[in-house]
């Protein structure tokens, strides 16, 4: 093989991907990450304060309980970040209060346990079919 | 004079170039606008422990102390999409005894067993929607009417309205089983044949009672 093959390979191989990674960052960070179907990030205050977003995952809490319990009787809304807890209202027994109060399961003093996502990771739902859209589609403009 | 260097370093070279070039298969593709995907991309990886899916903060405390979903997920009955559990199986079998109320773990569910056939327009399967499974995990109050009004006919439902989150995409295609090639005709199920026959013969959609 002579040098100028070789260049040439090296110029291929070296330097189309990296101008690919260039060109389509979109492509490479798509599959990021892998977090379990169903697992919410609560993001509405908890950086702005400064603690780690809020992971929720859902498999763990429905093991345990039937979906009813929170979404009936304690009233979370089926939308990721439409409830709006605060710590206030966790501390005074609603939502997530309800169960985290050192009787039914660990309190609050327990903070990274929930506040335990990567910094920066929005309000979203993981895995959600909506994230698994080619095309990002439009937020839905609220008809029901 | 230089040139005839390159033969003789261009084995190591070559095989790591190849290495890097294997590794950056899926970039070549990606800049190729007529690459035939003949094959998908492997499907992401799943049930991965916190430290490593990706959203939880790998530092964190919380990585450390949390539950892994495979640990909690080994006894239970697998399924193709989601959670890769089939859940409604799972708690069928006993698997799982999920509470029904947050204090007594002796509440039972208000099981309705009604199954309501929507006739589809397109070439697809009726859908056959099963209240039983539904009202094993959920109140009425949950669906309706904000989300479904209780009533035959009332409800324009569309798989694009599904995808966007909405009617069956508030929880399908987000925490219960989501809208894949490997899920269409859990809902769709229903061949179109025997409606039409049923119709003829006086009978409403919807069979079953409480």
């Amino acid at each position: 093989m002579s040098g100028k093959h070789n260049k040439t390979f090296i110029v291929r191989i070296v330097g189309v991907p990296l101008l690919a990674m260039l060109l389509v960052p979109g492509l490479f960070t798509s599959h990021s990450a892998y977090a379990e179907y169903g697992d919410v990030v609560i993001n509405n205050f908890a950086e702005k304060e400064g603690m780690p977003p809020v992971v929720f995952p859902h498999w763990f809490h429905r093991i345990r309980f039937r979906c009813k319990v929170c979404h009936a009787d304690l009233g979370f809304k089926f939308k990721a970040g439409g409830t709006g807890i605060n710590m206030l209202k966790i501390i005074d027994g609603h939502y997530c209060g309800a169960c985290h109060n050192g009787e039914i399961a660990w309190s609050v003093e327990n903070c990274n346990l929930c506040h335990s996502g990567k910094p920066g990771t929005p309000t979203q739902v993981h895995g959600s079919t909506l994230q698994k859209l080619v095309v990002p589609a439009a937020q839905p403009t609220g008809k029901k | 004079m230089n040139r005839h260097t390159h033969p003789s370093m261009s084995g190591w070279t070559i095989l790591l170039l190849s290495l890097l070039g294997v590794l950056a298969a899926s970039s070549l593709e990606a800049a190729d606008p007529n690459v035939f995907n003949r094959l998908m991309r492997a499907a992401p990886k799943h049930n991965l422990p916190p430290a490593e899916d990706g959203i939880h903060d790998p530092e964190g405390e919380g990585a450390a102390l949390l539950q892994a979903p495979r640990e909690a997920f080994v006894n239970l009955p697998k399924d193709k999409a989601g959670n890769y559990v089939n859940w409604v199986r799972a708690l069928e079998e006993g698997k799982i005894s999920p509470r029904f109320d947050r204090l007594d773990p002796k509440a039972e569910p208000v099981v309705m067993n009604l199954d309501i056939v929507r006739e589809v327009k397109g070439s697809m399967p009726d859908v056959v929607y099963p209240h039983k499974q539904h009202t094993e995990w959920l109140d009425c109050s949950n669906c309706h009417p904000a989300i479904f009004q209780p009533q035959k006919g009332a409800n324009q439902i569309s798989m694009a309205a599904i995808l966007l989150g909405e009617k069956c995409g508030v929880c399908h295609g987000k925490v219960a089983f989501p809208v894949s090639a490997q899920t269409c005709r859990r809902c769709h199920s229903k061949p179109k044949g025997k409606v039409a026959a049923a119709a003829k013969q006086g009978k409403t959609p919807a069979k079953g009672s409480n």
